[in-house]
Formats: structure tokens, C-alpha cells, sequence
């Protein structure tokens, strides 16, 4: 695309066994610079009044995300809807604790996402663990694998508590202030240590674009 | 006077531009009206305008290749040929489009060309459950193409013409003229074929929400489903002003043109919010059952 993708030096893709290696992109992600001026505020109105919602739903939290659906909550009057395909999603939630073996899953499923991307965690264990704070195969921190824009505290957090946290993120992207997909592109080493320290079969490209 | 090409070609855009933005709003507001009978409240009816935006605005994308990009410039250009080819009101000159330059044969074709486009394109991402969506959208589509040609070919040998202007003209003059009255079981037929076609309720399998994620288009993203989503819109527009011309006897002006289509496309929401959906297996065996005689019998009617 430009040239500053060239500049990257490309990734070892080590995970994956040689023969498998042409198959796999090997490009770092890069960062990418926003609109001009009121291009970008209109843009960020209309990402804002348009989430569409990725559920990662393998923790506990992910019995509170149903409800929103439903006539009593109703997520659609905020321009909120599900979208189970992380290509045409914006926003990914990731539903309560995260082990080891989901946060592989995790990974993959937001490097997938198109930017700007978006990342609600809910609920208590994806802040500090939560009550799985000395489990042997959770992690405790999500931010430290990939970035976080709004964290609902609580366990769990009730319908009404995600709501409050999606118009929060909607102030937020609306700021300006949403850039987790350029983040992880400045970070992107410390972000691949850490995953690699906690995910010992790392057996996929360093990068699933 | 006969208008110049140019001008010719000006009034199709105005009138591509109309017909973009009303089929917008009728998803937006069905979607709302579908909202209601939920007992929700629903997105806004300009939420189609926004999520296009949105998709549009997107920084990066992927691509899988030459075929992955022109399956959406296939499925746009079906649309757009659907609707080019029929008169959206009858003796305006503005809303003729290009309808003397092809018949229904021709409008046909465009309808099945999108989506044929898009089989590819989607078979170029590489997703499995693209090509589940496929295989799935196309076993249907050939099941309710037999009841809707059926009713094509009996109000072709009714009006003994395949030009949709004439149809519309044999159609004038009150309700007893429209195809409605003269030959309802070959309505019958395309309206249950025309549930099929817009892919709601109980024919909603092939997009499939929640199990199959979003079917054929799942690894259309950014500025690609932005395209979708416009196509969705003209798409829907031509296809309603299409069963307008042929069954409910065309329209003379703007207004009465929205009336009639907002209540042929009411009728996906009246059957969908009332009817759960159908596996594959069980829409083909439906389109081949009772449509399909239906349709049979509204040839016979026209003949005799």
C-alpha cells in the first residue's frame, strides 16, 4: 500500500512449520493516520452511532451481552448490533475471564477485526483475574495482550452497567480518543512478547491479518 | 421530443439517485416497523445511511484476490442493470430509465447475474462459511425462480409481449386492468417467490445471523460492504418497482409509486414477523410444492 509498510521488517512467522510459511502474510501491522480535521470528527460520529458488536462469548460475562438484544434493553435504538464476523465487526467484547487457550482465539479474532477497532471488556476478571486471580491457565490482565478502550467493572455487570459502557465508548470514540488499532501497531512487540510468554503452542503467524 | 442520450443518461442517474435512497429508507423504517412488533424500539431509519458510512470509512482492508473485488462491482452492477431496465413511472421521462432498450427477459437475467457475481467473489475469500452461504443461496434460488418465471411467462403471454412499458400501459385505467384482478394466481406465485427472494423470514437461512456468520458476504469488510450494503438498497428498489409494473399496474407518479412498493415490500415483514424459518431442504421443497402448481395453473388461466 504505501511505503511505510515496506519499512517494517517482516515477521519470522516461526510458530509455523516451513512449508507453511508462503501461505501466511508476514507484513507488521502498521498505523494508520486519521482523516483531516472535520472529515474525521463526522467519520467518528458515524463509527460511534454504528458498533457493530464481535461477542467473545466464553467467560461468564457473555449471559449479561444476550439481554441487550431483547425488547426490555434493546441495543438497536443505541445503533448497536451484533455482527458475528470479525471482518465486519467494530467493537469486540470479550465476555468475563480469558484462559490461555481462549486468549489464542482472542488474538486471532482481533487482528482480524478492520480499524478502527474497538475493545469493551466486561466484567471483573478482565481487569485483575477477578475471582480467578490465582488460576493457573487465566490470564489476569487483557490490556496487556491487547488494547482495551472501556472496562465494565463488576461480577456480573448488569445489562444496564454494559449499556453505560457502550455510550461511554461512544463518548470516547467520538473524542477521538478510540486509537487501539494504532496503539497496537507502536506496541506491537511488547503486545506479541507478552502473548507469546503466556501462549506456549503458539502454532499461527505472528500476525493473522 | 426525444431527450438526448446525455440527457437520457442524467435522468438514469437522478433517477438511480431517488431510488438508492428510498430503498435506504425502506430497510431502515421495515426494520423499525419489525422493531415495533417486537415491542423494541428499534434503530433509527437512517441507521443504513450511518452503517455505510461506518463501513466506508474504515482504514484498512483485505483482499483475496482479483474475483473478491469485482464480486461486489457484480452484484452492483446487477442492481443497478435490474433497475435500468424498468420504467419506475410509467410516462415520466425523468423515471423511464432505459426501458425501451430491454425487456423482461433481459431484467431477469440482471436479477440472477448479481447474485451468480457474488458466488464467485465470496468462493474468492476463502471462508467456509461463504461458501455454505453460497451453495445455500443459490439451491434456493433455484427453487423460487420456478414459481416467479412461471408467473413471468404467464403475464408474457397475457399481454403478449415480454416489454414491461407496454405491460404497464395494458394495465392502466383501474384495479380490473391490473394483473391482480385478471390473473391473481400468477400474483400468488411471485409474491411467494418474491419472500424468497428478499431473504426474510422464513426464507432468512442463506444470511443466517448467529449460526453461519452473515453467509456469503462473511469476509466482505470496509469499503467492499459499503458497496453491498448501496446494492442492498437499489436492489431491493428494483425489484419492487419491478412487481409494481408487472402485477399491480405500474405507477404514473412519484407518490403513488411509493405507496405501492412500501406495501409489496410490507408484505416480507407482515409473513416474516409471523413465520419462523425454513432449513434449506424445506424452502426447495416448498418453492417446488404449491408455488410451482400455482404457477402452472396461472400459465393455464393465461392460455385458455
Amino acid at each position: 500500500m504505501s511505503d511505510k509498510k515496506n519499512t517494517l521488517a517482516p515477521l519470522a512467522n516461526e510458530g509455523l512449520p516451513p512449508e507453511e510459511r508462503g501461505f501466511f502474510c508476514d507484513a507488521a501491522p502498521r498505523e494508520y493516520a486519521p482523516a483531516q480535521g472535520v472529515l474525521e470528527d463526522f467519520y467518528n460520529w458515524a463509527r460511534s452511532q454504528s458498533l457493530w458488536v464481535l461477542g467473545f462469548g466464553t467467560g461468564c460475562g457473555a449471559i449479561e451481552l444476550r439481554p441487550l438484544m431483547t425488547s426490555r434493553f434493546d441495543m438497536y435504538r443505541y445503533g448497536i448490533q451484533p455482527r458475528p464476523t470479525p471482518r465486519q465487526s467494530s467493537v469486540f467484547v470479550i465476555g468475563g475471564y480469558a484462559s490461555v487457550k481462549t486468549l489464542k482465539r482472542i488474538v486471532r479474532s482481533y487482528e482480524q477485526m478492520m480499524g478502527p477497532k474497538f475493545v469493551v471488556a466486561l466484567g471483573s476478571c478482565t481487569i485483575n483475574g477477578g475471582m480467578y486471580w490465582d488460576s493457573y491457565n487465566t490470564i489476569k490482565r487483557i490490556d496487556q495482550y491487547i488494547p482495551v478502550d472501556v472496562y465494565i467493572a463488576g461480577c456480573m455487570p448488569r445489562p444496564e452497567a454494559l449499556l453505560s459502557g457502550f455510550l461511554e465508548l461512544k463518548r470516547i470514540i467520538r473524542e477521538g480518543a478510540a486509537e487501539g488499532q494504532n496503539e497496537y501497531a507502536r506496541n506491537f512487540d511488547w503486545y506479541k512478547a507478552n502473548q507469546k510468554n503466556v501462549i506456549k503452542d503458539w502454532n499461527m503467524p505472528d500476525y493473522n491479518w | 421530443m426525444e431527450p438526448s442520450v446525455l440527457l437520457r443518461i442524467g435522468y438514469a442517474a437522478i433517477s438511480l439517485f431517488v431510488i438508492t435512497n428510498y430503498g435506504l429508507l425502506l430497510i431502515g423504517s421495515m426494520a423499525r416497523i419489525s422493531a415495533k412488533v417486537q415491542g423494541r424500539v428499534g434503530q433509527p431509519v437512517w441507521q443504513p445511511y450511518i452503517d455505510i458510512i461506518k463501513s466506508s470509512a474504515k482504514r484498512n482492508s483485505v483482499g483475496h484476490g482479483l474475483m473478491f473485488y469485482l464480486g461486489p462491482v457484480f452484484r452492483l452492477a446487477g442492481g443497478i442493470g435490474t433497475y435500468m431496465f424498468i420504467p419506475a413511472v410509467f410516462g415520466s421521462v425523468v423515471f423511464r430509465n432505459f426501458s425501451d432498450s430491454g425487456d423482461l427477459l433481459l431484467v431477469m437475467y440482471f436479477i440472477f447475474f448479481g447474485q451468480l457475481g457474488m458466488a464467485l467473489g465470496a468462493g474468492e475469500g476463502g471462508h467456509p462459511y461463504s461458501a455454505i452461504g453460497v451453495s445455500r443461496g443459490l439451491a434456493q434460488m433455484t427453487a423460487f425462480e420456478v414459481p416467479f418465471a412461471l408467473s413471468v411467462i404467464a403475464v408474457a403471454i397475457q399481454y403478449g409481449t415480454l416489454d414491461i412499458t407496454s405491460i404497464v400501459a395494458a394495465q392502466q385505467g383501474g384495479f380490473a386492468h391490473w394483473t391482480l384482478a385478471t390473473n391473481p394466481l400468477a400474483v400468488i406465485a411471485a409474491i411467494i417467490a418474491f419472500l424468497g427472494m428478499s431473504g426474510h423470514n422464513p426464507f432468512s437461512v442463506v444470511i443466517a445471523p448467529q449460526e453461519i456468520p452473515i453467509g456469503p458476504p462473511t469476509e466482505y469488510q470496509s469499503n467492499l460492504l459499503g458497496m453491498l450494503q448501496t446494492n442492498r438498497a437499489v436492489f431491493n428498489g428494483a425489484k419492487l418497482v419491478l412487481y409494481m409494473n408487472l402485477f399491480f399496474g405500474g405507477a404514473t407518479n412519484i407518490p403513488v409509486m411509493v405507496i405501492k412498493t412500501f406495501l409489496i415490500y410490507f408484505i416480507n415483514i407482515f409473513v416474516g414477523q409471523a413465520f419462523p424459518r425454513f432449513r434449506t431442504d424445506q424452502s426447495i421443497r416448498f418453492f417446488l410444492g404449491v408455488p410451482t402448481l400455482i404457477g402452472i395453473a396461472s400459465v393455464l388461466i393465461a392460455i385458455l
